[in-house]
């Protein structure tokens, strides 16, 4: 263990050099094998998984070094290079390895890694190109098409690269280009089926949601620029902790923009739905476990700035109830089972916002609750990924039914996330969610009862579509006839990343929570850099009383579920439904709303404007200038006609200039 | 003054290239010439800047002064500071690389031509060289009317290249250029010997260094900073006097278009920093309000234009006036951020666009010529590295972190919300609608099933990939090392602020009760 012992051996504060290989690793594969042409083929999907289990690899020396410093010395840097030196702009490219970011580097290597094995099964069947109706290749062209699987790999390398370096900057701009990074990657891969035109329509919708997003982190950025200046997250910690809490709730404010478009919260949620088009390890990896939660990082990231930004931290809140509730609605009403999961994930995501806007005690949850759900939803997703690989590629759960004998594995490990998400004592989701509604309930006035009461029904409402997911699935008659379709469990490369993720779902939240300890083991890991120990003020309602209320309103979502989806038959088309159920499934008019105020719109001021270039602007120039351009094809057997008039010009304008100097001198 | 006269001989070996390259007997070894001249010139380019000193003291450097009408104070001077240099530079890099991408771009025009010259290529070639040599001279005359002779005359090989060797609207787009720019250029031409008289006069009165920082009376200032601004506005195209670009862009060859819109129209806000903001520093602190409006209104509106547009170059040079938008805004921020962004800016837009258009150019020779958006879908599976290369360059338009696009525009934003908050915050939505006409192009022309083309269509050739790797190795390289540029920059552009009179806000935090 020679990194050990150099680890060990930097001077305090610093983090060793090779902390770059981090990101470095997977760039690289990223770089082999979209360069590396038809060569890198058959060894190019290994090289990739390869080197995101070396990231991984890499992280654990770091991990080992920081546990044996003192809590207070934990945070390290190491600064690479100068990177922007623009007048007074000056800003180096560095990494902050801290426990924040040493969490996400964990989770995100681990997490992502074992996907990378579940794809190298899962993309096995993806023709090496894509076929074409009516047209036959010839050899030659044959020959020409690239592996798409090889093309796979690389966007999931790029995309480890690009988020190791988000969590890993120790500055806004630089966690701007990871964070745009990560956007790209996903752009690519929602459209990695690009050939369907659906598909290339919800990677650009994707990308473009998360591009408004962006405006808040550019913006946030600016305003910390004019305020501190300063954009690396020292500088910006220590000017907030004494500026005026204006400018902090504006700056909080618009990260919180940021952060909505990243993690698909309300109001711009509406882009996750439709990015279940890519690969199912993609909607695991990407939307699921890791991307999708950067808003909640960069909020805590941001802790300097929401700790004296009452104001914003209440927005975040908010914005984190209306949508974990917005998320769980939509969720029960869909029956394409990565949509539903992807309801899922929003709805999980807006209790790690609420968490995160609740002050150092809910920044530590949030992260805990996002470690959880990293794997818990992880292992879902390629469950799900398992039944489609089973199935045909069939997402529609009323033409699944009774697939738990088909598919034992699957069954298990999926069976452990869904008791996770429920919050199913001794599961992860239990741990790492019951801390979120507990601290939701603390505060004064209305508010606890809100924040906290929308947490609780949104627990009893989760426990309701994840259950139906969950029966409709497995559970029930078969609604799928044995000549059409031949279930079969998956092989190993995908069935052992999933029993990984299901150890995580079953164990994660009980190691990290352990309950025999003084302070739970996240609390006192994320201590120094959220700054909450364990002493939390007393919720409005006793903690045993609000653990029982959970409970009990999971255990009501779940029984209505059995009722409804086990006991009942499951129609194979979805009957009409209430008015809800039709808003819920039409995801609550979000394309309707968006389409009315912004895209039409939009659209009829980009034709109107382009009617006025041609008419007005040009108009009255464009007029004389067709006039002239008669003329000139008229005279067009004279060569050169207008390089002699302009000759003229410059010759009068010359003239014009001597008459003028002799008459002043 | 350095012995060599380094700037001159820049100048001089692409001109007597030219005529060399004019009278060459056969198309292709004119094609390899003019290739070879541009390389040599930009190797000695290259040996040029190896003398510049970043920590000077003086403003030019490589300078050479002669008289040349010492009667009325014209003096042939030369001489660059960081941005010219820079600038130099790019037109130096661009012109081999465009001079590879117009290969095969006149096969076989010699006979189909009207004119029927049958030296076509060997003309198209020399005239490239031609304003090879004008690009060179406008960077870097230091002499306000040697400045403007390089202007006038840089417009003389623009004219013929789009006029006789351009697409369908050729006559029309270079009718329409000339008038614009001629309007642009009398303007000025009247500005400039007014300021000749304002000035302190002499045998080389018309030196930038004798006109900075003369006290001219307010009224004739601002009378004289409008002249010049109109020409430069019209150069650089600035809302509402843009409509001539998307024309001329669409009707040149590409190659051509690279150089006009990548590095040709830099002379507009290349100008208003030398001439605008240096020898009319209170002028253009009046006139900000107006210039910044009608930046961020160019920002917005050459972005949604962009988007309504369904020809494939014309929608790129839609994308080249809300990025000019961008680098007026920052140049007229006045801020140290915002202006060394701005200067940034015109160097990776120049890479930016030549990608951009050379890519599209590519398809477009791939589909017989057709240029609409529509006539494309699907060629991603067509030719999938070419594709690629296309996202690259899209992205890059659209300032992808991490690409060098992103550096520049992100330091005017920074900058310009320094001084100037809310114009900074209007025209950002600008990011997203790059997004959209980005993408929505990529998904238009690449995306979808694979086409029936019903003939073998090959990807992209050795000789494409030596046009694109420079291009994408500058992305690159600028994005993540953009000191490179900066260095030599930023002293020009604090240099500029110190001749405006103006300081950088300070922090409104940091120091509480700060004098601002």
């Amino acid at each position: 263990m020679t990194f050990l012992v150099t680890a060990a051996a930097a001077e305090p504060g610093a983090a060793p050099a090779y902390a770059w290989l981090l990101i470095g690793l997977p760039l690289l594969g990223a770089a082999i094998l979209l360069l590396g042409g038809r060569k890198t083929d058959s060894f190019g999907p290994l090289l990739a998984t390869g080197l995101s289990w070396a990231s991984f690899v890499l992280a654990l020396p770091l991990l080992f070094a920081m546990l044996g410093r003192a809590p207070e010395d934990r945070a390290v840097e190491h600064v690479l290079y100068s990177w922007i030196r623009a007048g007074s702009f000056q800003l180096d490219a560095g990494i902050l390895i801290d426990p924040l970011s040493m969490s996400f580097v964990l989770l995100i290597t681990f997490v992502g890694s074992l996907i990378h094995v579940y794809s190298l099964g899962y993309m096995k069947d993806d023709p090496g190109h894509v076929r074409h109706e009516g047209h036959t290749l010839s050899a030659w062209e044959e020959s020409r098409q690239p592996s798409e699987r090889r093309r796979f790999f690389a966007y999931l390398n790029l995309f480890i690269a690009a988020m190791l370096l988000l969590v890993l900057a120790n500055s806004y701009p630089l966690l701007f280009v990871g964070w745009e990074g990560v956007g790209l990657a996903s752009y690519l891969l929602i459209g990695f089926w690009n050939h369907n035109p659906a598909y290339a329509t919800a990677a650009n919708k994707a990308f473009i949601v998360n591009r408004v997003g962006d405006m808040g982190v550019i913006a946030a950025i600016m305003a910390m620029f004019a305020a501190f200046g300063a954009t690396d997250f020292a500088g910006v910690g220590a000017a907030a902790a004494e500026a005026d809490t204006g400018v902090l709730v504006l700056i909080g404010l618009l990260l919180l923009l940021g952060a909505t478009g990243k993690s698909a919260q309300f109001p711009l949620q509406s882009w996750l739905g439709d990015a279940m088009a890519g690969p199912t390890p993609v909607s695991a990896l990407i939307h699921a476990a890791t991307m999708v939660t950067a808003g909640v990082y960069l909020i805590v990231r941001s802790a300097p700035i929401f700790n004296n930004a009452p104001t914003a931290q209440t927005a975040v809140a908010v914005i984190g109830a209306v949508t974990l509730l917005y998320g769980a609605v939509v969720g029960m009403a869909k029956d394409d089972i990565k949509k539903a999961l992807a309801a899922s994930t929003m709805s999980q995501i807006g209790y790690m916002m609420l968490a995160a806007g609740l002050g150092p005690a809910g920044y530590a949850y949030a992260i805990f609750h996002l470690l959880t759900h990293g794997f818990f939803k992880a292992g879902m997703f390629l469950g799900a990924g398992s039944v489609m690989h089973g199935m045909k590629d069939e997402v529609n759960m009323r033409r699944f039914g009774g697939l738990s004998t088909f598919m034992k594995i699957t069954w298990i490990t999926f069976g452990l996330g869904w008791l996770a998400i429920l919050g199913v004592p001794p599961f992860s989701g239990f741990w790492s969610k019951d801390a979120i509604i507990e601290t939701a309930f603390i505060g004064e006035g209305i508010r606890p009862w809100l924040l906290g009461g929308a947490a609780l029904v949104g627990a009893g409402i989760t426990a309701f579509y994840m259950s139906r997911l969950f029966f409709m699935t497995f559970h029930g008659k078969r609604r799928w006839s044995e000549r059409d379709y031949h279930p079969h469990e998956s092989p190993p490369t995908m069935t052992v990343p999933m029993m990984v993720l299901a150890a995580g779902s079953a164990l994660l939240g009980l190691i990290l929570a352990w309950p025999f300890a003084e302070t739970k083991p996240i609390v006192a890991w994320l201590e120094p850099v959220v700054g909450y120990g364990g002493s939390e003020a007393e919720p409005v309602l006793a903690i045993p009383v609000i653990i029982a209320l959970t409970l009990i309103f999971v255990a009501i979502g779940a029984f209505v579920a059995y009722r409804m989806y086990i006991q009942e038959d499951v129609p194979t088309t979805a009957p009409v439904g209430s008015w809800g159920t039709q808003a819920a499934r039409a995801d609550l008019y979000q394309e309707e709303v968006n389409r009315t105020l912004f895209e039409q719109p939009g659209v009829a001021l980009v034709h109107g404007l382009e009617h006025t270039d041609r008419s007005g602007v040009d108009g009255t120039v464009g007029g004389l200038a067709t006039w002239i351009g008669d003329l000139s094809s008229r005279l067009r057997r004279i060569q050169n006609g207008f390089a002699r008039s302009y000759a003229l010009t410059m010759l009068t304008g010359v003239v014009l200039f001597l008459g003028a100097v002799w008459v002043m001198q | 003054m350095s012995n060599v006269p380094w700037l001159t001989i820049l100048g001089l070996i692409p001109l007597v290239g030219a005529v060399v390259v004019a009278f060459l007997p056969s198309a292709e070894t004119a094609k390899r010439a003019a290739l070879g001249v541009s390389i040599v010139t930009l190797l000695v380019g290259i040996a040029a800047a190896s003398q510049f000193e970043i920590g000077s003291s003086e403003q030019f450097q490589l300078t050479e002064q002669y008289a040349w009408i010492p009667q009325f104070g014209v003096s042939y001077a030369l001489g660059v500071d960081g941005i010219a240099l820079a600038l130099i530079l790019l037109a130096l890099v661009l012109t081999p690389v465009c001079l590879l991408a117009a290969w095969n771009d006149l096969d076989g025009e010699a006979l189909r031509h009207e004119n029927g010259s049958g030296r076509r290529v060997q003309t198209y070639y020399a005239l490239m060289l031609v304003l090879l040599t004008f690009m060179i001279g406008v960077f870097a005359a230091t002499d306000v009317f040697l400045f403007y002779v390089f202007f006038e005359a840089m417009l003389i090989p623009v004219y013929f290249l789009i006029g006789s060797f351009g697409g369908a609207r050729r006559r029309y787009a270079a009718v329409k250029f000339l008038l614009f720019s001629l309007l642009g250029g009398l303007i000025m031409l009247v500005a400039v010997i007014a300021l000749y008289f304002v000035g302190p006069g002499g045998p080389d009165g018309f030196l930038v260094s004798n006109l900075t920082g003369v006290d001219i009376d307010t009224n004739t200032a601002r009378w004289l900073f409008v002249g010049f601004f109109i020409a430069f506005a019209i150069k650089a195209p600035m809302w509402p006097v843009h409509t001539w670009l998307p024309d001329a862009a669409s009707a040149a060859r590409p190659a051509t278009a690279v150089l006009l819109v990548g590095v040709l129209d830099k002379v507009g806000t290349y100008g208003m920093i030398r001439f605008c903001l240096q020898l009319f520093p209170e002028a253009s602190q009046w006139a900000t309000p107006v210039v910044l409006t009608l930046a961020v209104v160019s920002i917005l509106y050459g972005a949604l234009l962009a988007i309504a547009q369904s020809d494939m170059m014309r929608l790129i040079a839609f994308t080249s006036i809300s990025h000019f938008g961008f680098i007026i805004l920052g140049i007229f921020a006045m801020t140290t951020v915002g202006g060394a962004g701005a200067s940034l800016y015109m160097v990776n837009h120049g890479f930016s666009t030549a990608a951009l258009f050379l890519v599209a150019a590519m398809f477009i020779y791939r589909n017989h010529g057709r240029q609409h958006i529509e006539d494309f879908g699907g060629w991603q599976r067509v030719t999938p590295a070419l594709a690629g290369v296309f996202l690259v360059a899209g992205l890059s338009a659209l300032s992808l972190p991490g690409l060098a696009t992103f550096v520049s525009e992100f330091l005017v934003f920074v900058g310009t919300y320094q001084r100037y908050p809310v114009a900074a915050l209007i025209a950002l939505p600008g990011v997203v609608l790059a997004a959209v006409y980005v993408l929505w192009m990529y998904k238009r022309s690449m995306t979808g099933p694979r086409p029936d083309l019903g003939r073998l269509v090959p990807d992209i050739s050795l000789r494409e990939k030596l046009v694109v790797a420079p291009l994408i190795a500058a992305f690159l390289v600028l994005g993540f090392y953009p000191k490179l540029a900066l260095d030599i920059i930023n002293p020009a552009v604090e240099r500029t602020l110190v001749y405006v009179g103006v300081e950088d806000p300070a922090p409104t935090q940091a120091t509480p009760g700060s004098e601002r």
